[in-house]
């Protein structure tokens, strides 16, 4: 049956890229917000979704 | 509000994933079981989180977030109270005989220990039940969408509902699991930021704290009266109502949550699954209820935000889409977006992969066509999957005619799971009870619950039978007509069955506590249920300390 981990971990992965280059380009506004919080999300993303990847091709 | 290319973007890949899963997976269907249990196939990690995703329906992170700010921290009650000890119960003391006695669902199991017109009242009123469940939580994400972003109610319902049908129909119980796990990753990440954003506005919890009536940052300490907090509850009223009847109810019967456990490969797995899912389930309020809670204190900071309003007074509903609003910006709008309507999609695959499961089993095979192929089960169970849908949209527009969600569903399950309960207990530790005596027991605690509710009033609700008592809150009310069903049916069931005869012994082993042979637990000492169940029992009661 199909591993979890390996498309879960492209779809943070993917989701990651997207959202650290957006932010990478410029920080996207909110009234109540004050850091760049699409850069720092999409970095967490990539790490995560490449923890899961890399889990998954150990098994 | 407007949103950005990238955030429909976001969308689209996660529905572009969603599918993507049920695609693949519809290769492992080639029977009815596969279709509807998973075949005993699946791992640990994935039906543990499935078992708390199931559950985290567009109603959890729309109504607990609002529960938050109209409650404060009582609201956590609903996890330290209600659902941990709840889901350590199940998998310590009932899912050996769920899980060993090889019953294909929960009305199954009451089957074999009772009789056929036990298993048929469950089914069919399980079956409606999830057929509310589901309808209640596409209301919910029909009126956000509509109101927060201008989509019309039904293109959002049908949309949603056309990819949740899409992907159960092509691969079943484990397709539907699989998202609910991807499901829940995106839920904890695309709320957690919210959550640290908006206590940090408001200056940490100390900040929170301070800017607040201590009732809403504290649980325990003002459940003296009724009138001494929001909610309107007194300490027995919640601790049985809630803790003992409602959630235990719900978490140790409901046939939504023990399926994913039955999906396990083996016994400890099964048994693991609901106790290793309580250590995440105990930290959701952080994610759910606390942004809740600091809305309110940020409203009160004069910083340009404030409580959304319905007809002059806070709409509750709404908070958490309020706070997205002033917090993420396109990009993490979309990603919170996309866990709002995945939260919707796990509430709503569950509900429907459990009601094809029942239909099929239970109804179909049980009432309507006896022996027929295995291939028409499982087409059954695909034809199942269809029309448990389409029944979901017509009972959305249900919902409408009350105010707030959660109280609905707890009312639902009052009618539903709170006699079950009694009936599970019985059933499960004493060997005495007979099938007549869970029949009647069932039918009439159903009964009181309806009975409860038609005579007693709260905030307008209830009372067509006439108004013998008025409760301070429909919450209150719930707890009591849960509280009042579960009493009925647990001495009824006893009553009758001490004037009947009970099976003999060699019937009732796998079933029944007492009569099963004992089974020594073979794994490492740290998998062990008992060793796990007691590790996260501690570190519930310490969270319930230290928001004491």
């Amino acid at each position: 049956m199909l591993d979890l981990r390996k498309p879960a971990g492209l779809f943070f992965l993917i989701l990651g890229v997207l959202l650290a280059g957006f932010g990478a380009a410029g920080a996207a506004k909110a009234p109540l917000l004050e850091m760049n919080l699409n850069l720092y999300f999409g970095v967490f993303s990539i790490l995560f979704g490449g923890v899961f990847l890399w889990l998954s091709r150990k098994a | 509000m407007t949103l950005h290319f990238l955030d429909y973007s976001i969308l689209i890949l996660y529905f572009g994933f969603v599918l993507g899963i049920g695609w693949f997976l519809r290769k492992s269907v080639s029977s009815s079981s596969d279709f509807l249990t998973s075949g005993h196939s699946l791992p640990l990690w994935i039906t543990s989180l499935a078992f708390l995703a199931a559950n985290m329906g567009a109603l959890e992170m729309i109504g607990m977030c609002g529960s938050g700010a109209k409650y404060g921290m009582m609201t956590s009650h609903f996890y330290w109270v209600g659902a941990v000890p709840a889901m350590l119960f199940v998998g310590v003391f009932m899912m050996p005989f769920y899980y060993g006695s090889r019953a294909r669902s929960v009305p199954e199991y009451l089957k074999l220990r009772f009789d056929e017109k036990t298993r048929g009242f469950n089914a069919i009123t399980f079956a409606v039940m999830t057929i509310f469940s589901s309808g209640i939580s596409m209301y919910a994400l029909g009126i956000l969408l509509q109101a927060i972003f201008g989509w019309s109610f039904t293109f959002s319902v049908l949309v949603s509902a056309g990819i949740v049908l899409a992907y159960t129909y092509l691969g079943g119980l484990s397709s539907a699991i699989y998202n609910e796990v991807l499901q829940f990753f995106l839920i904890v990440a695309g709320f957690s930021p919210l959550a640290i954003l908006a206590v940090q506005k408001a200056g940490g919890w100390g900040g929170v704290s301070s800017k607040l009536k201590p009732v809403m940052t504290e649980s325990w300490k003002h459940l003296g009266s009724p009138a001494d907090n929001p909610m309107g509850v007194e300490v027995i009223g919640l601790v049985m109502g809630l803790g003992f009847v409602l959630s235990f109810g719900y978490w140790c019967t409901n046939y939504l949550v023990v399926q994913r456990a039955m999906a396990a490969r083996n016994m400890t797995d099964a048994r693991n699954t609901p106790i290793v899912g309580s250590f995440p389930k105990m930290f959701i309020p952080f994610i759910v209820i606390v942004p809740g809670i600091a809305a309110v204190a940020i409203a009160s900071m004069n910083i340009g935000y404030a409580l959304p309003l319905k007809n002059g007074g806070p709409d509750y509903d709404k908070v958490l889409f309020s706070l997205m609003e002033q917090f993420y910006p396109s990009g993490m709008l979309g990603v919170g977006l996309t866990a709002l309507i995945a939260s919707f999609m796990s509430g709503m695959a569950g509900n429907v992969t459990a009601f094809n499961t029942v239909w099929t089993y239970d109804i179909y095979q049980s009432y309507i066509r006896k022996d027929a192929p295995d291939s028409h089960y499982l087409w059954m169970g695909r034809m199942a999957t269809v029309f448990g849908t389409g029944l979901s949209i017509g009972a959305a527009y249900m919902a409408q005619s009350f105010n707030n969600m959660m109280d609905f569903l707890q009312l639902i399950f009052g009618f539903v799971n709170a006699p079950l309960f009694a009936t599970f207990l019985l059933g499960m530790f004493w060997k005495r009870a007979t099938a007549n005596g869970a029949f009647t027991g069932l039918v009439t605690g159903t009964g009181a619950a309806a009975l409860t509710y038609g005579l007693t009033l709260a905030e307008g609700k209830g009372g067509w039978l006439g108004v013998v008592h008025t409760f301070p809150s429909s919450m209150a009310q719930n707890f009591w007509v849960a509280i009042n069903a579960f009493v009925v049916c647990f001495l009824l069931t006893i009553i009758i069955s001490l004037a009947g005869k009970a099976k003999p012994d060699a019937e009732l082993a796998g079933l029944v506590y007492g009569v099963t042979p004992h089974q020594a637990e073979t794994a490492v000492w740290w998998r062990r249920p008992a060793v796990l169940a007691v590790i996260s029992g501690i570190l519930c009661v310490a969270l319930n300390f230290l928001f004491f």
